[in-house]
């Protein structure tokens, strides 16, 4: 049981969240939540948890914006490039031996890992055959995701990044810039479905050939970690790959024998045949 | 607790250290000093520019007498271990206690950064955190040792006269003067006083 005063304060306003909203935290890694929930009262001038509580059931425009505080992630395109270069070195040629393919980005947030894919599917002129899920549980990351806009000076960082996941073309053929914004090709949008999809409470709702889902599970805690990677299991073909952040391993998971590593160090991993 | 007063080292359950600019030098003389029985855990934060993979464990173990590990995600905290922050990755201390890690934004332009460990820690441990703040050129650290410090922990800063980059404790001392100032040497000496199990 909690005893210091904010983890309680901390406990009632996850628990007032679920029941009003239904978005579910109660399995979120405590520190992180913690610490964006510390921001958030400052941000609504409020002394205490309790105060933020109040605000959260009595003030309808209060959610939606700490929602943004609780589960926006920002990313960025290409992050980690030597991961987008092991799935094109690695998985890559075993996805064109699928006549078509579908993938599922879990917990895109604005979008940035989405649009990378796209691109390098693109690249490897897969894109006009695949279908990619990208799932939030935020609402207005999605909206933002469905955009494609971002600021132009992500864009170098984004350019350097995609150059060193082995990049076939220039990340400038993919947007274009206007008022201090790069707009990502609508062509790429075409082959995306932005959904909204929560892995603590929804199910599995397709069958896909990828997974990636990146700096998602180390925001859980290991119960929900399990839920989450039991879903990409149960979505995951026979043989279907799984990509997760740099830090996020499956080696302490219930599921951990459920895959084998294909790239430990960039954290691809495949479903194994039986079950 | 005035910065006079010799620390008690006795009470001490948990390390969190942060450097910056001039840090590897400063924890190659703070390294070497933590006792080869040591039982309490350390955790260091030490801004770098992003790479990948990091070395800095590689680069340290020859110096420390006890384990040297990259912390890696929901892993338990073991005792007289000393966990480094991963590039480009908050390090956070959970309830257990266990390492959490996330990505959320950069602090103070820093990813780990400081105040993000020491806070977190400040939680956990409470009166039984010992806070260190040694050289760099920026702000961070600042925050997180004043949680240390209302938190009941003992905090030191490196004395900035002694520091390669002075930025970093002078912004701690501006935070709270009450931190205590050492050379490294007398870091170091301190170190040599924490809690330590019988001899292996």
């Amino acid at each position: 049981m909690p005893s210091k005063l904010f983890d309680i304060e901390m406990r009632l306003l996850i628990d007032a969240i679920f029941l009003k909203f239904h978005y579910d935290f109660r399995s979120y890694s405590g520190p992180s939540l913690k610490r964006r929930l510390t921001t958030a009262m400052t941000r609504f001038g409020c002394a205490t948890l309790s105060q933020l509580q109040d605000k959260v059931l009595h003030d309808p425009s209060t959610f939606p914006q700490l929602l943004d505080y609780l589960t926006v992630q920002v990313s960025e395109m290409f992050r980690d490039p030597s991961y987008f270069r092991a799935l094109r070195e690695k998985v890559v040629p075993l996805l064109r031996t699928y006549p078509s393919l579908k993938i599922w980005v879990a917990g895109c947030s604005t979008g940035e890992e989405v649009y990378s894919l796209a691109i390098l599917l693109h690249e490897e002129n897969l894109l006009s055959r695949t279908l990619i899920y990208a799932t939030d549980i935020n609402a207005h990351a999605l909206q933002k995701a469905e955009a494609g806009v971002y600021d132009i000076e992500r864009i170098p960082g984004f350019t350097v990044n995609h150059r060193n996941a082995g990049g076939r073309s220039s990340l400038a053929d993919f947007y274009s810039a206007a008022y201090g914004n790069a707009l990502f090709d609508k062509a790429l949008k075409s082959h995306i479905v932005f959904s909204d999809h929560s892995l603590a409470t929804d199910s599995v709702f397709a069958e896909v050939q990828l997974v990636s889902c990146r700096n998602v599970l180390i925001y859980f805690n290991r119960e929900l970690q399990d839920r989450a990677l039991g879903l990409f299991r149960d979505a995951l073909c026979r043989k279907g790959f799984l990509g997760l952040g740099s830090k996020e391993s499956l080696r302490f998971s219930a599921c951990a024998d459920d895959f084998d590593p294909v790239v430990e160090a960039d954290r691809i991993y495949q479903r194994r045949d039986g079950r | 607790m005035s910065a006079t007063s010799e620390p008690d080292l006795r009470k001490v359950e948990a390390i969190v250290i942060g450097a910056s600019a001039g840090g590897v030098a400063a924890l190659g003389t703070l390294l070497p000093a933590l006792p080869a029985q040591l039982v309490v855990p350390c955790f260091i934060v030490l801004h770098l520019p992003r790479e990948r993979p990091s070395l800095l464990a590689d680069i340290f173990a020859p110096q420390c007498r006890r384990p040297i590990v990259e912390a890696q995600d929901k892993e338990p905290v073991a005792p007289g271990t000393v966990y480094i922050a991963p590039p480009d990755y908050h390090l956070l201390i959970d309830e257990g206690p266990a390492i959490a890690l996330s990505t959320d934004e950069v602090v103070h332009f820093s990813r780990p950064s400081i105040d993000v460990l020491f806070e977190s820690a400040a939680d956990v441990y409470g009166r039984g955190l010992l806070g260190i703040v040694l050289s760099g050129w920026n702000q961070d650290g600042a925050d997180g040792l004043e949680a240390v410090r209302r938190a009941g922990g003992l905090t030191i800063v490196q004395h900035p006269d002694t520091a390669e980059a002075p930025v970093m404790p002078q912004s701690a001392l501006a935070r709270h003067p009450d931190h205590l100032a050492l050379s490294l040497a007398g870091i170091a000496a301190l170190l040599k006083e924490l809690p330590a199990g019988k001899p292996a």
